[in-house]
């Protein structure tokens, strides 16, 4: 994790000084509003890979010469096939053109949403 | 060389793969990325298609001063859904949810993506919003005219009535979303379902980019959704975000929307340097040169593109010119590395033009055209003289539709073997290329001449005594043979399928993961993978007396570094 971890918190300090200058120089707040989320984007997923770094032996996939034979256990459940995704999707759709075409068609975008979401 | 067998359990959700859907309920309810991935490209090239033929009837109605083709509305209807569909509904997903999608798990012996069913969810979701963009076409009031930026105060509803407006609005908000949930995945797969030994520093380069792609759009995709949200009140529930009557700032929208504007074409162009940093090396017959360096001038880019948005903005008169000016050049230095690390890979290689390398290296020329424009563009007074003319439409062009046609299909034409198990023909492929090349850079060339004496981007006719007439029917006709040249492909993709030539699992002696499987790959990607100990498990694998790890053990100067 430590790789990850140190990408994402460069992204987050390298915004943070932009936010600094810009702030100082520009004096424009809605730009300075920008970027100091942005820095918060790149130091909050840091932390978290962070704490995680800190916590955990190397993974498999850190260790430059661990062998197929080291990750053991499942990684995880695939499914093939499922039609839910397709369900949600097409209630997101109708949903989102209710703000259109009225509200009829959140009726049925609705429906969908929440017997795909259950 | 022995290959060790993979010990990698999967648990099956769901039923057993023997009785798995067939035909269209199968591509309705699959959640394998490799369906899926195949889904956003096809997808996306269709749109590629559309727009195209848009492009089309606006240089036709170009071609000369006082066109008739189409009305003025007409017009802007066109280049606005043009510029959309490109930019949010091809370039973008062709090769971030596209490739990225189809090839990223095996790159890293994935057996899929982190979360299938959220990645099924981001295909629906970018179908229904490309959907929803092209419904405004059939609404009274026609579809969104204001630019594919939808600038206030043309966004507002006094200006744009109707439901078309909101339709793109919608549109943008869906596909929006459905980028957010790719990058999600695709971030989580690349650091969690990583094969043994598959160090973030031995990740291909192609994967490394869609992460820092990922991670760019985690940043920039959120601030569009807002502004859209933002402008659809402004529209419809009063609010006066944007209305100077209101006391809103139009001025605002212009910070937001590049706030996201800026990232998003290095979220378009950051891709097509993978893929173009995976083609090279394997036509060069060489590891890639300077693979750091190829890294950190990714994520370089990626930081430095958060800053430099007002570079659109300098004749608003309200940013803070040197800041964006300094900035805006300096992208250019992490943008040179990668073009000299490309070439760096070439020098000395054993170079085969198939036609990937082709492409890739049309890409090379259209791009460092299209960049040093924009180099010059970054500077403000030449920004101040050249701003909205079609000086400023050919850059743009030459750098984006530049990636995009040329990487793009660079990448098609490579990994289209593994995609299908089937080849392209090539000859077919090296005439698509050099009409498309020649044809392209007839198209945009004469357009920077145009910019320069003075024609204005967004306008349906134009002044015989500006000498702009044969600029524009030059420009025309290379429009019209780059069109052609997609028809070629056409033509070859539908000769590999009536007439397939099998490709065998690895036809172009591939450096990465990917071509250590079967083509195309079985359910769950890999039956057993290769030892991972360099960049390039499967060449060290096929060319074990070559292997890169050989060549590690040495002095390992790296090691020390560290
Ligand atoms: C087949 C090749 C293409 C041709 C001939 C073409 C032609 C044009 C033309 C004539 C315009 C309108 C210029 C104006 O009136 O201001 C335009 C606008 C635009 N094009 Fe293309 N284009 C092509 C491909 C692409 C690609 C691949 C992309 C992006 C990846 C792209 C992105 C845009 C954008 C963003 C605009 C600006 C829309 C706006 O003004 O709001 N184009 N194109």
């Amino acid at each position: 994790m430590k790789i990850e971890y140190r990408i994402y918190l460069g992204i987050g300090l390298f915004v943070s000084v932009l936010t600094v200058v810009y702030f100082f120089w520009a004096k424009e707040y809605g730009g300075a509003t920008m970027f100091f989320g942005t820095a918060g984007l790149g130091i909050m997923p840091a932390m978290y890979m962070g704490w995680w770094h800190r916590r955990m032996k190397p993974r498999p996939e850190d260790t430059e010469n661990a062998t197929m034979a080291e990750s053991k256990g499942a990684i995880g459940a695939f499914p093939s096939y499922t039609i839910w995704p397709f369900v949600l999707g097409m209630g997101a759709f109708m949903s989102a053109l209710s703000l259109v075409f009225g509200e009829w068609t959140l009726v049925i975008g609705g429906a969908l949403l929440i017997f795909g979401a259950r | 060389m022995t290959i060790a067998a993979e010990s990698k359990t999967i648990e099956h959700g769901g039923a057993s793969h023997n009785g798995e859907p067939t035909g269209m309920y199968k591509w309705l309810t699959s959640t394998d990325h490799k369906v899926i991935g195949k889904s956003y490209m096809y997808t996306s090239l269709v749109f590629l298609l559309i727009a195209g033929s848009m492009a089309m009837i606006i240089r036709a109605q170009l071609m000369s001063p006082n066109g008739h083709v189409v009305s003025q509305q007409m017009y802007n209807e066109l280049f606005t859904i043009h510029g959309s569909i490109m930019l949010y509904l091809f370039a973008g997903p062709f090769a971030f949810g596209g490739f990225a999608n189809f090839i990223l798990p095996l790159q890293i012996g994935a057996p899929d993506m982190a979360f299938p069913r959220l990645n099924a969810l981001s295909y629906w979701l970018y179908l229904t919003g490309g959907t929803t963009m092209l419904l405004g076409f059939f609404t009274a009031g026609g579809a969104a005219a204001f630019g594919w930026v939808a600038y206030a105060p043309l966004s507002s509803y006094t200006n744009a009535p109707g439901p078309g407006p909101d339709l793109w609005i919608i549109a943008i908000a869906l596909t929006g979303f459905s980028g957010i949930f790719t990058a999600v995945n695709l971030v989580t797969t690349a650091f969690y379902l990583r094969a043994p030994g598959l160090t973030m520093f031995r990740m291909p380069i192609f994967t490394w980019s869609m992460v820092v792609t990922g991670m760019l759009i985690l940043i920039a995709f959120p601030i569009l959704t807002a502004a859209m949200i933002m402008l659809y009140c402004d529209r419809h529930l009063g609010t006066h975000f944007f209305t100077v009557s209101g006391g809103g700032s139009p001025v605002m929208w212009q910070n937001l929307f590049w706030f996201f504007g800026h990232p998003e074409v290095y979220i378009l162009a950051l891709p097509y340097f993978g893929m173009v940093s995976e083609i090279v090396p394997v036509f060069s017959r060489k590891p890639v040169f300077g693979y750091k360096g190829l890294v950190f001038a990714t994520l370089a880019i990626a930081a430095l593109s958060t800053g430099v948005w007002a570079h659109h903005m300098y004749t608003t008169g309200t940013v803070l010119l040197p800041f964006f000016s300094a900035l805006s050049l300096l992208i250019a230095v992490p943008t040179g590395i990668k073009v000299f690390t490309w070439i760096g890979t070439m020098w000395g290689g054993n170079i085969s033009f198939k036609t990937p390398m082709l492409f890739v290296i049309g890409f090379i020329v259209t791009f460092v055209m299209g960049g040093m424009t924009g180099v010059m563009l970054a500077s403000p007074p030449i920004d101040f003289a050249v701003h909205d003319t079609y000086f400023v439409v050919a850059h743009f062009h030459q750098v984006l539709a530049g990636t995009a046609i040329f990487a793009g299909f660079a990448g098609f034409y490579y990994w289209y073997p593994k995609l299908t198990g089937r080849m392209l023909r090539e000859s077919l492929g090296k005439l698509q290329f050099w009409m498309a090349f020649i044809a392209f850079n007839l198209t945009f060339i004469p357009q920077y001449l145009a910019g320069l004496r003075g024609m204005p981007r967004r306008v349906p006719v134009y002044l015989v005594q500006d000498h702009v007439t044969f600029l524009n029917q030059l420009s025309s006709v290379g429009a019209f043979v780059t069109f052609l040249s997609f028809v070629v492909w056409l033509v070859n993709l539908w000769v590999s399928w009536k007439k397939p030539i099998a490709a065998g699992d690895n036809p172009w002696d591939g450096h990465t993961l990917e071509w250590g499987t079967s083509s195309p790959p079985p359910h769950h990607n890999f039956t057993s993978l290769p030892p991972i100990r360099s960049q390039r498990p499967v060449w060290d694998a096929n060319h074990p007396e070559h292997a890169d790890h050989l060549n590690h053990e040495l002095p390992k100067k790296e090691a020390i570094r560290r």
